[in-house]
């Protein structure tokens, strides 16, 4: 009888170096990302609203912590054990290194989960994913920011963004609307972004309370008390699809390219990869192509809005 | 490559000896269909005896030996309000035997989307390093259109391809591994008769399509059709199943879900096949569906399967093997579908510009 038995030699397969390296967005990198995803305590919970907290997560390991570097608009996939993992925009400063810092709302199954869990618990990160905010291309022009309700967990990191550089920035307006005054995120800290960020920043609120005393009203009508320099001025909206077509088609009108409008889109996913093809919209994914668009783009896809 | 001729008899005693020592998948015959013919599956074999070489094509592709409906990620342990992740990817050796053209040119196409991009997958680069391919061509059936798709003959991703002339085949050996093996055997270097019996034989195949799908320019098409009402059509008729990305070799899409073992004491994270069929497909938190309608469903798996997407884009992944037709409950097909959609817009622009002739 003839032996023909093969095998490819195991060193072959199992290379540990893929399994905790952290890709180069920059180019196509041979580096092969596994399941593993960074384990982190979760140190902190801050109540936000009704269904929004904010949660502090700190990686582990040193070295892993180290690893892992984003950019504004970049999500990860936050894992917690035996429930799943969901896509969620880091909220938290790219100097900041020590913490993670992620806006959710009790939505579905795995931010419920994460609901009952107190600090101390552990969960696990995959990322970051994604395209981020051209920050760079941003400097020495005016920038406007506009967010609505939930809207404001991912433009938190490009605020930070702004704070540690502000002097690179022309004049920095940041516009919030939200449904009600309660709905309102990070309230305590809009005097900080106001006086010592000095970002011109300006709220509205639809349905207003008895102890709402500021704007009431969509947040277009926002964009009648600034003046925006057309011509220098790039923008980035993040809210209900509703909200971002309504204000982008306003901002074009005005006359800001749709170049540079930035709009952060979501989807399911459930590889953060480019491999599962959940959050495929038109012909890209929001995982590799996204969440970060510029208007141009986003108007150009089939079913993106 | 290297080309060898081998006598039928000696081919068969090779794949004994193949399947004999190695975990192999091969076709056989599992049940008769509704009108009699047979009905034929990759299964386990372990002898040539048990393997049907003179099969039409499988229901099921050979896409879930590499790529399993269901496969672990990895795995949490808990202990101790604590957990640890525990990650495998390695894969034991495979042979798949008999894969026809269209097979194997779905696993280059899958090659293409899991092994490039930025995440390259490990999991399925395991697999498929461990996976020894012996590929067989065919004559079509009445509705294969691969010949359409330009996928009726293959030239790499395989080990070894055997081509039927008459009382022995042709081989192209495309590994060593494969050339290594076959010097056990009996084997001819292709004499100029050989050549000829090879080229009346691919003659022969290209002549019996019976079913020709034109897909000239049609990712063109499937832009300008985005709205277009057959989609409702179609997708009204859709049951929303999933079969046709079950069968399909090219489907790839997938769901992770998590499963934790009756003892709580661990959690396994599993990759499971999914389609774009299915109602929850682009179903976010909070219950919002970014494609409700059956149409938008069904238009979207028409879409990457025929304008391609990101990794593929403009390269149609669709290798015109037929099996969602074949298997849609509906009596949905590819062919139908394309043909509604071209016929739409054909018609449209005879309309806006009837050509001289006509007039």
């Amino acid at each position: 009888m003839h032996d023909l038995r093969f095998t490819i030699p195991a060193e072959e397969l199992n290379r540990e170096p893929f399994t905790r390296a952290s890709p180069d967005f920059s180019k196509k990198s041979a580096l092969m990302v596994t399941d593993r995803g960074y384990k982190c305590r979760i140190t902190n919970i801050v109540p936000l609203s009704e269904h929004e907290r904010l949660f502090q997560l700190r990686i582990v390991d040193p070295r892993e912590r180290e690893l892992f570097a984003f950019r504004p608009g970049q999500f990860l996939m936050l894992e917690v054990p035996g429930y799943g993992e969901a896509p969620i925009s880091i909220s938290s400063a790219t100097s900041h290194r020590e913490f993670i810092e992620l806006c959710i709302r009790k939505a579905g199954h795995v931010t419920s989960a994460l609901y009952e869990a107190r600090p101390g618990a552990f969960v696990a990160v995959r990322g970051p994913f994604g395209t981020s905010f051209p920050m760079e291309a941003m400097q020495e022009h005016d920038v406007l920011l506009i967010a609505g309700g939930l809207g404001i967990a991912p433009l938190r990191a490009p605020l930070f963004w702004i704070n540690d550089h502000r002097d690179h920035y022309r004049n920095v307006s940041f516009l919030y609307g939200a449904k009600e005054a309660s709905q309102m995120l990070f309230a305590y800290q809009f005097e900080e972004w106001k006086t010592v960020s000095h970002i011109d920043l300006r709220t509205i609120v639809e349905k207003p309370d008895e102890k709402w005393t500021g704007r009431t009203g969509m947040i277009t009508s926002l964009f009648e008390e600034i003046t925006i320099d057309t011509k220098n001025t790039w923008a980035i909206v993040c809210g209900p699809p509703v909200m971002f077509k309504s204000v982008c088609t306003h901002l074009d009108k005005l006359g800001i390219p749709m170049n540079r409008m930035f709009v952060s889109l979501e989807r399911r996913m459930h590889c953060g990869m480019g491999k599962c093809c959940r959050c495929m919209v038109g012909s890209t994914f929001t995982c590799l192509d996204g969440p970060v668009f510029d208007y141009w783009s986003v108007m150009n896809l089939k079913e993106a809005i | 490559m290297i080309y060898k001729v081998i006598s039928k008899n000696e081919f068969r005693a090779f794949v004994d000896a193949l399947v004999r020592a190695n975990t192999s998948y091969g076709p056989r015959q599992v049940d008769t269909g509704r009108n009699g013919e047979p009905v034929y599956q990759f299964m386990p074999v372990s002898s040539a005896s048990e393997i049907a070489f003179d099969y039409t094509v499988t229901t099921s592709s050979a896409k879930h030996l590499i790529m399993p409906f269901r496969e672990e990620l990895s795995k949490f342990r808990f202990r101790d309000g604590d957990w640890d992740q525990e990650v495998r990817y390695d894969a034991p050796p495979i042979v798949l035997f008999g894969l026809r053209p269209c097979d194997i040119n779905a696993i280059n196409i899958l090659d293409e989307v899991m092994l490039n991009g930025p995440y390259p997958s490990p999991y399925y680069l395991a697999r498929r390093k461990n996976t020894f391919i012996v590929g067989m061509d065919h004559l079509p059936l009445p509705d294969c259109f691969c010949r359409s798709m330009n996928r009726h003959t293959v030239s790499r991703g395989f080990n070894l391809f055997a081509s039927d002339i008459g009382e022995s085949y042709f081989l192209s050996i495309n590994s060593s591994k494969a050339y290594n093996f076959l010097k056990e055997f009996e084997t001819t270097e292709p004499t100029e008769e050989d050549d000829c019996k090879l080229i009346e034989r691919r003659k022969l195949i290209k002549q019996s399509f019976k079913t020709n799908v034109e897909v000239t320019g049609l990712p063109m098409f499937l832009d300008l059709e985005f709205d277009s009402p057959i989609w409702e059509k179609w997708g009204n008729k859709c049951l929303n199943c999933g079969s046709c990305a079950m069968v399909c070799p090219t489907c790839y899409c997938y769901n992770v879900e998590e499963r934790v073992a009756t003892g709580l004491e661990s959690s396994s994270r599993q990759r499971r096949l999914y389609s774009c069929n299915l109602i929850d497909f682009a179903e976010v938190s909070g219950g919002h569906n970014f494609r409700p309608k059956n149409g938008d469903r069904l238009k979207y798996r028409y879409y990457h399967h025929y304008r391609g997407f990101a990794i593929n884009d403009n390269q149609q992944i669709c290798v015109g093997c037929n099996r969602c037709g074949r298997t849609c409950l509906a009596s949905i097909n590819p062919k139908e579908v394309i043909n509604d959609l071209r016929l739409e817009k054909e018609s449209c622009m005879t309309c806006v510009s009837p050509s001289p002739q006509r007039s």
